[in-house]
């Protein structure tokens, strides 16, 4: 496939350049699979025209947390407290319900400090983009294992790990999650289309992304290095995307392709690869999942995706335009209110 | 009023003597979760309306049903609304604590009882009323499993003939604690309160000296509890992003505030919310909320207590470094630790002006009153947004619980102050901006807020070091420039915080100083100390935190100071340390209780006048 994304051009639909995109100059170590996921950002906002400016980057602490000083300069940017993005992600979309919220974390920030913000995100659908960009590994503190480091899986020193992993994706699945997907950051074409889906999905979408770390992480004994991931890696399908501006038909063999409609009229669409992969299908995304995990693979691909679901946003019923620049009309009562109240409690 | 108004039908001549007129004070002791919440209100309420100042403390346990409760109630011609010492009249409808409680009482007190406790038998030096409450609820309430709960009204009714309230006003009081919707069970406790009545009226001539008299003291005011009234002020403060987590003592201000908000924040042509308000997972999300909306600019608040406060010190920290309005409300209840979670304390104050790891200093307010809670709602915001920084409100239990007879809010007389906020059309005519550069010389930087639709709105919040620019960054100068542009900040912030309430008297070598709920016991002490020991004393009351100058020069008029406050550790008196100059600090003083009950005015006088030898 495909004819979805179609090459960058010098501007895009909102005239805007790729330079526009860019973030600062990235102190991660060089060959991180972090700065390729940046990479794919910069890309997908570019190829998808929207203004950087109505983008909020979140991110906790920790490598990957970093990252959003490496993309979108031209947006707000919250480098928060360990493991508690999604709280800050949250509070801001509330306060702004148009901007669009892209949170950054990492392994540790997600399934061990922050696990108990990012299960109650998942539960209540914040309609934003978590990436974990995962590596199985503390890398900021100099190599110890992460809760989504598998069993048997060694460190350079040595050190074996003997506690089961934590798979986020799983959880994002179990707990609310509407878009689940899981990718690998050596896969640009697979990278893109997902990001671009979960860019144009409603509801939150959780994006597990295995990143190695060249530095701690990266070597024999590793399940989350280049090689192993290269070996092991099965892709669901093979991924495209058409953004809702486009008017582009797929061109597939009937049978083969499967196509979901995202809230804003984007479609995914899915070609087959093994088997007839449906990821509206929850308890299905939930076997491949364990099936895979059994035999020491790494399933890649959307997993799994619900995109009627209400989100947080909605659920609240908020006013469409943003809480934080209400006018005072809107937002203190009128003398008379105050007036009444008193009476009552006389 | 006079106190020695004679009513022949009901004094007998040794009353004439010592008749005790809306004066005095009424415990009623239950067992938690039997609903004597509603009648001990009705008659809190039923004596307010007969214009007697009147306050009600409800000292019940962390339990949902079977432990003690008491709940007292204070009549006070004088307008003396803090907790007595000493109780003049019980009601003990406890088995559990009936003879403890009847023990405890001074010579001379009245005591209601259910009458197979014989209590009686206890002292002889007091005047017992004995009703037989099972046999009076059943004929009025003939559903067996409602008795339980209907029992305790018939107390209102006994009280109500025994003091001489009036009859019409309980029955107001009690239809509107039931409100229209529940006319049905008004009118089963209006039967109890008439079975009451009616027996008291039959059974008992009134030994007693204790009586409510109509005055006219109350006119025009409210009662109200200080979280519904702060609920009020953050509504009326134009607050758009509410986040929190259930704690005792402050989680009735997060109901009440729900309770509201519905009624005047619904947008009338779409139906929908001008408010979000969201039940966090922990206390840690519900701050984090907070940070993140405040960051995108909405007014945002949570309230808490201790325990809630020691798990936000994370995020405080990084509200005062990253510069992000945020406003706290910290109803205080005993620790350290779970401590006891129903009982009142002025214990977070010194952990809070100072909360998280590294050099920060936190704005807080001290509100006395219910209107306090409202006016300072406002000011909370207005400060949290100007300043771009954490704003605590330090309550407690005593005032954000019980209820309070209170002036009427007034409504605010000043737009909301959003601070300095850069939009689109000033970047457009400044090109750029630096974050955290001091442009104005006071300390506070200009903001933009995430979504401005202009390619120079953005920057990089972190809790990293950081440059002018928000640019991350590890050198020295940066950091001790950036820290003490935090500094300068905090001096503008003590010229813009509410100054203390002063009454400075000119004989007076002897000065008092209080914050919060201390106040009511040190108002009354004032007094007992110039009536009973000819005391003069000047008195400042600390409304905000940092000081304002008036602190000091107080300090300086008085030859020793007392501030009391409600811990073991005199925590105000190690922030005046902090800010005061060493001969300043010579002078101070500490009157301290930490009991968990609301500090009374006589413990405060009895430690003034052992210190000062009279």
């Amino acid at each position: 496939m495909s004819t979805a994304t179609a090459p960058p051009k010098k501007t895009n639909r909102v005239g805007l350049e790729i330079a526009s995109y860019k973030g600062g100059k990235t102190t991660l170590c060089a060959g991180c699979g972090h700065n390729a996921i940046s990479e794919r950002l910069i890309e997908c906002f570019f190829e998808m025209g929207i203004y950087p400016w109505r983008v909020a980057k979140f991110s906790g602490i920790g490598c990957s947390s970093k990252s959003p000083a490496y993309f979108l300069s031209l947006a707000h940017g919250f480098n928060a407290v360990h493991g508690r993005a999604p709280a800050v992600g949250t509070g801001a979309l509330l306060a702004n319900r148009q901007l669009i919220g892209v949170t950054v974390s990492g392994d540790g920030d997600t399934a061990s400090i922050g696990l108990g913000q990012f299960c109650h995100m998942l539960r209540r659908n914040v309609p934003m983009i978590y990436i974990i960009e995962d590596n199985g590994v503390y890398g900021l503190t100099k190599g110890q294992f992460s809760a989504t480091a598998d069993v048997g899986s060694r460190l350079k020193t040595g050190v074996v790990n003997d506690l089961p992993p934590i798979d986020t994706c799983l959880l994002g699945i179990e707990l609310g999650a509407t878009f689940v997907a899981r990718s690998f950051s050596g896969d640009k074409k697979q990278l893109q289309a997902i990001l671009k889906a979960a860019i144009a999905h409603r509801g939150l979408s959780v994006i597990d992304v295995i990143s190695p770390c060249v530095t701690f992480n990266d070597h024999e004994g590793s399940t989350k290095s280049y090689s192993y991931m290269k070996e092991h890696d099965l892709p669901l399908h093979e991924l495209g995307f058409v953004p809702a501006f486009e008017d582009i038909s797929v061109e597939m063999a009937e049978g083969e392709v499967r196509e979901v409609t995202l809230h804003d009229g984007s479609r995914i669409v899915l070609r087959k690869l093994g088997r007839d992969y449906d990821p509206t299908d929850k308890l299905n995304a939930i076997r491949t999942l364990h099936e895979a995990h059994d035999n020491g693979q790494v399933v890649t691909g959307i997993l799994y995706v619900k995109p009627e679901a209400k989100n947080f946003i909605e659920l609240l019923n908020l006013v469409d335009e943003p809480l934080a620049t209400l006018p005072e009309s809107k937002v203190r009562p009128p003398k008379e209110a105050l007036d009444e109240i008193m009476e009552e409690l006389r | 009023m006079s106190t020695i108004q004679v009513k022949p039908e009901t004094s007998s001549p040794r009353e004439l003597e010592r008749r005790v007129v809306n004066d005095f004070s009424i415990q009623v002791a239950t067992v938690n979760g039997s609903g004597s919440q509603t009648a001990n209100t009705v008659l809190m309420r039923a004596i307010f309306q007969m214009g007697v100042p009147v306050s009600g403390k409800n000292l019940f346990p962390s339990n949902i049903a079977g432990l003690p409760t008491w709940f007292t109630i204070r009549a006070s011609k004088h307008g003396w609304i803090g907790r007595k010492k000493e109780i003049d009249f019980l009601v003990a409808m406890n088995p559990e604590t009936a003879r403890e409680d009847v023990e405890s009482l001074e010579a001379g007190a009245a005591v209601v009882y259910d009458e197979p406790l014989k209590l009686d038998s206890v002292r002889n030096d007091l005047h017992f009323y004995p009703v037989p409450f099972d046999k009076l609820v059943a004929p009025v309430c003939p559903e067996a499993r409602l008795r339980k709960l209907v029992r305790n009204m018939i107390y209102d009714g006994v009280l109500a003939r025994l003091l001489g309230i009036e009859l019409e006003e309980i029955h107001k009081a009690l239809y509107k604690q039931f409100g229209p919707r529940k006319a049905k069970a008004a009118d089963l406790n209006w039967g109890a309160v008439q079975a009451g009545f009616d027996y008291a009226d039959k059974n008992f001539t009134k030994t007693d000296p204790y009586y409510i008299e109509r005055m006219d003291a109350t006119r025009g005011k409210i009662i109200i509890d200080g979280n519904a009234a702060a609920a009020l002020g953050c509504i009326f403060a134009g607050v758009t992003v509410v986040t929190w987590y259930p704690i005792t003592p402050s989680t009735s201000m997060i109901e009440s505030m729900m309770g509201y908000l519905k009624r005047l924040r619904i947008d009338k042509q779409t139906g929908k919310a001008t408010f979000a308000v969201v039940q966090a997972e922990d206390e840690l999300a519900a701050i984090g909320m907070v940070i993140g909306a405040g960051w995108a600019g909405a007014r945002a608040m949570t309230a808490t207590s201790g325990p809630g406060i020691s798990l936000m010190a994370e995020f405080t920290g990084l509200g005062y470094y990253a510069e992000v309005p945020a406003v706290i409300f910290d109803v205080q209840r005993v620790g350290p630790s779970t401590g006891l979670p129903t009982r009142t304390q002025q214990g977070d104050i010194l952990f809070v002006a100072t909360l998280s790891h590294g050099d920060t200093r936190h704005p807080m307010l001290f509100p006395s009153s219910p209107e306090e809670c409202f006016t300072m709602a406002q000011d909370a915001f207005d400060l949290a947004e100007e300043f771009q920084t954490p704003v605590f409100v330090m309550m407690d239990l005593d005032l954000g619980m019980n209820n309070w007879m209170a002036d009427p809010f007034p409504y605010p007389d000043r737009p909301l102050r959003r601070g300095k906020v850069l939009r689109k059309e000033d970047l457009e005519r400044l090109g750029s901006f630096a974050r955290y550069a001091d442009v104005d010389g006071d300390g506070v930087s200009y903001r933009t807020l995430p979504g401005t639709d202009h390619p120079a709105a953005a920057y990089f919040t972190r809790g990293s070091g950081h440059n002018e620019k928000a640019q991350y960054s590890e050198r020295p100068d940066d950091y001790i420039r950036n820290m003490d542009r935090l500094a300068r900040k905090f001096e503008t912030i003590r010229k813009h915080v509410p100054p203390p309430e002063l009454v400075l008297n000119d004989r007076a070598s002897i000065g008092l100083i209080c914050y919060g709920t201390s106040r009511y016991a040190v108002e009354e002490s004032r007094e007992q100390l110039l009536r009973e020991y000819g005391l003069e004393t000047g008195y400042l009351r600390l409304k905000a935190f940092p000081f304002t100058p008036e602190v000091a020069d107080f300090v300086d008029r008085h030859a020793r100071v007392y501030v009391v406050e409600q811990n073991r550790d005199a925590q105000m008196v190690s922030l005046l340390r902090m800010e005061l100059e060493p001969e300043q600090i010579a002078k101070l003083r500490s009157v301290r209780y930490y009991g968990g009950l609301p500090i009374d005015a006589r413990t405060v006088t009895d430690e003034i006048v052992a210190r000062e030898g009279l």
